[in-house]
């Protein structure tokens, strides 16, 4: 088929994959293109924009929350505000984070493939995205305001409120389909398109971990998606579904929504545990500690994760039973999540440690990650359940997961890959000091809530009594902090981008995985003949040289 | 150096690794339904006398005819596909026209089912719904929600196999190159096993 073959004259090169523009010229190479790393890059620009609008709204709920009383808005503009912040973050953020961006760019590059295994619906959706995060946003400016029912829709204040809940029921809806062919492109690559001699147990670990990943999305989203859509048709038309004063079941909608969104937080987390499992070996210039170990734990973790949806709903009303079951396997998921952090610390132990910036957010992860599972645990515990439910803990706890967790987990893949995206270095006494501005902060911020939720402050409230007030004060500064941190952070990577340091070496860190065996940046089909792997991703010798054998 | 010329752009196929995407995407559809049966399950559970009397309010009988509508249909487009793989593009094209006028019919039936439900007053929201018991209003509920859902699969369906069948006419798909008919046939299936599960417990359970 030679209509889509262009030919191009690049004196010998094959170009880059930012210098070759297809059919389209401007805006259109990018928003048409079904290149992965293009479309890796699209993602990477819309997640930063909607992630500027998650920050900027949890700004203005801490500077509400700055003193008792009213400070800059009114309740109910504070109800619709953490709503946002929420969906945004969870939807728009965290979730295509890492696969949609990074697994996008580099998947296909680490198992020596072209592509993925539908350029075409990976494509689409990226337009799905855009579409449901358009949405997501649109809601603000029309009448009636966006949602204030918390990014948990929970029945029946979802179906009654007078805010336009289907709009943001249907972003989430659209988010979960783009997300669903995400997972199902991945699957599907990791299965057919992976180079000759790269077994399974050749595969660097975060291709395990994008691989359990994209099961996860395929097999709980769609869950998501109807329960939503259920949620709508029953706004739209009066079906009587999960509205009591119908016959329905709220409980139900409970369950229903979080069999999704508990195995949801995996399809977060595990995609950065596999970006750290990549920048560990290479920062410490010795092999992964335990391979297997970290590969299985990342199917573990999908396995386990998505049978333990019930201790949401401790409170809700369930059988002891129920919560016991559910209990138990609660802390079931807590072994394969400490098996990866014993074994990146033991990778490091007696390594040749090089202190770059990506191995600054790696650790950063590794602590707050590590505080995020511990504090989970107190929760998985039924009386401490109780004692925490619905406070500001948890809000602290899951923060730590999913920011202290999968948010520095983004910014590790960001300063580990952006030479090889860009062909530019950043300035790395910058992106340290940004670390160190965002690690203070982000503990000044959440830290403070733990204590303020073991103490008994609820969670989602406007206003508080006067003796949470230093809690509040010292975790609202954090967020200054913290913002501050962002700022500096994002500058120096965007600056970078044009006025950075020109990167032409293959290899910046000495990385062992195929990503660093090809031209920076990488050329438009990535390799110029698919490599047949021979050694495992990490085998570090004393003199570096490609091991890449060339098959014609 | 010598200026050379690049050709950018590869011919990639790979029929094994569309039909897993295929599964795979059948598994959602499945997992989307799931959702809506593990409700039933529950509510038929919680209201069994209520779901026994809404039940006979269904006409067993257009459900009956269009199990046997969808049934034949999917035997059709097996068909399709068997002739495609056999070389004959005319055989494939009727058998998929046929596909596509059993889909109508269906949507036809359904259309007269719905239609006669809500001259009785039977529709969500309206007064005669609402002066029913409630474990009436849920089987309703899902009655509408549940075939609602699957009768937009037919028309998807439907739609489906159009594209599929001028393809055919065009040649894209041909006896070498059949895995999006095959793809199509497996939506389609998908759609009519869906059916198998709502008919009975709809219409025959009571």
């Amino acid at each position: 088929m030679s209509s889509d073959a262009i030919t191009i004259d690049v004196n010998g090169k094959e170009p880059s994959y930012l210098e070759y523009k297809g059919k389209g010229r401007g805006l259109k190479s990018w928003i048409f293109s079904t290149d992965h790393k293009r479309i890796g890059i699209l993602y990477l620009v819309s997640l930063i924009f909607f992630y500027a609008f998650g920050v900027l709204f949890g700004f203005l709920m801490r500077l509400e929350l700055i003193a008792p009383g009213r400070t800059i808005m009114d309740p109910q503009t504070y109800n619709q505000i953490f709503t946002l912040h929420g969906v945004i973050m969870i939807f728009l953020f965290v979730i295509p984070g890492i696969p949609a961006v990074f697994g996008n760019f580099f998947l296909p590059i680490l198992i020596g493939a072209k592509d993925v295994a539908f350029p075409r619906i990976n494509l689409l959706s990226w337009w799905l995205f855009a579409v449901g995060g358009v949405l997501a946003i649109l809601s603000i400016l029309l009448p009636g305001g966006s949602a204030d029912t918390g990014w948990t829709f929970y029945v029946p204040y979802s179906v009654r409120t007078g805010t336009n809940v289907i709009f943001t029921l249907m972003a989430a809806f659209i988010l979960g389909f783009s997300s669903i062919l995400t997972g199902l492109n991945f699957i599907t690559t990791v299965h057919r398109l992976r180079a000759p001699g790269m077994s399974w147990f050749k595969m660097p670990l975060s291709i395990w971990s994008l691989y359990a990943t994209g099961w996860v999305q395929v097999l709980a989203t769609p869950i998501i998606g109807i329960t939503l859509l259920l949620v709508a048709i029953e706004r739209w038309f009066g079906v009587g579904l999960f509205d009591p004063a119908l016959g329905g079941d709220p409980v139900l909608f409970q369950h229903l929504f979080w069999i999704y969104s508990h195995p949801a937080v995996y399809i977060m987390i595990l995609p950065a545990m596999g970006v750290i499992s990549e920048v560990i070996p290479v920062f410490a210039r010795r092999t992964i500690f335990g391979y297997k170990f970290i590969a299985f734990s990342s199917i573990g973790i999908a396995l386990f994760g998505s049978l333990v949806w019930a201790h949401h709903m401790f409170t809700a009303g369930m059988s002891d039973t129920g919560q016991f079951v559910f209990s138990i396997l609660t802390f079931l998921v807590a072994i394969p999540s400490a098996i990866k952090v014993f074994n990146w610390t033991a990778t490091l132990y007696k390594g040749s440690i090089e202190l770059g910036p990506p191995l600054y957010y790696a650790l950063g992860f590794i602590f707050l990650f590590s505080i995020g599972g511990l504090t989970g645990l107190f929760q998985g515990t039924l009386a401490i359940n109780i004692q925490v439910h619905d406070t500001s803990f948890i809000v602290a706890h899951f923060h730590y997961v999913m920011f202290g967790g999968t948010g520095f987990g983004i910014f590790t893949a960001m300063h580990y890959w952006f030479p090889k995206m860009f062909g530019r270095m950043y300035n790395h006494k910058v992106a340290k000091i940004a670390f160190w501005f965002l690690f203070i902060g982000f503990n000044l911020l959440y830290f403070p809530m733990f204590i303020m939720g073991w103490l008994g402050m609820p969670r989602r409230y406007y206003d508080y009594l006067p003796e949470y007030h230093i809690y509040h004060l010292i975790s609202t500064i954090g967020s200054w902090v913290l913002i501050t941190g962002l700022i500096i952070m994002f500058t120096n990577l965007i600056r970078s981008i044009k006025k950075g340091k020109e990167v032409k070496e293959m290899n910046v860190w000495g990385g062992e995985t195929l990503e660093w065996h090809i031209p920076t940046p990488p050329p438009l089909e990535n390799f110029e003949h698919i490599p047949t792997i021979t050694e495992g991703p990490y085998e570090y010798k004393e003199n570096e040289e490609p091991q890449l054998e060339e098959k014609h | 150096m010598t200026t050379e010329q690049h050709t950018i752009g590869h011919v990639h196929r790979d029929d094994i690794g569309s039909r897993m995407g295929m599964w795979l995407f059948l598994f959602t559809e499945l997992l989307l339904f799931g959702g809506m049966f593990f409700l039933y399950s529950v509510y038929r559970f919680m209201n069994v006398e209520a779901f026994h009397v809404a039940a006979k309010e269904l006409n067993t009988l257009i459900g009956c005819f269009n199990t046997a509508i969808l049934l034949t249909s999917s035997l059709t487009m097996a068909l399709s596909i068997t002739a495609i793989q056999k070389d004959n593009k005319n055989l494939s094209i009727f058998f998929q026209v046929v596909t596509i006028v059993l889909a109508l019919g269906f949507m036809v039936n359904k259309y007269f089912e719905w239609t006669a439900k809500i001259d009785h007053g039977l529709f969500p929201g309206s007064e005669t719904m609402l002066g029913l018991e409630q474990g009436e209003i849920l089987f309703f509920g899902l009655y509408y929600v549940m075939t609602g859902l699957h009768g937009l699969h037919v028309i998807i369906g439907a739609v489906l196999i159009g594209v599929m069948t001028r393809l055919t006419i065009k040649g894209v798909i041909n006896k070498d190159s059949f895995v999006k008919l095959e793809s199509a046939g497996l939506y389609w299936h998908l759609v009519d096993i869906i059916w198998i599960f709502l008919f009975p417990l709809f219409y025959l359970i009571t």
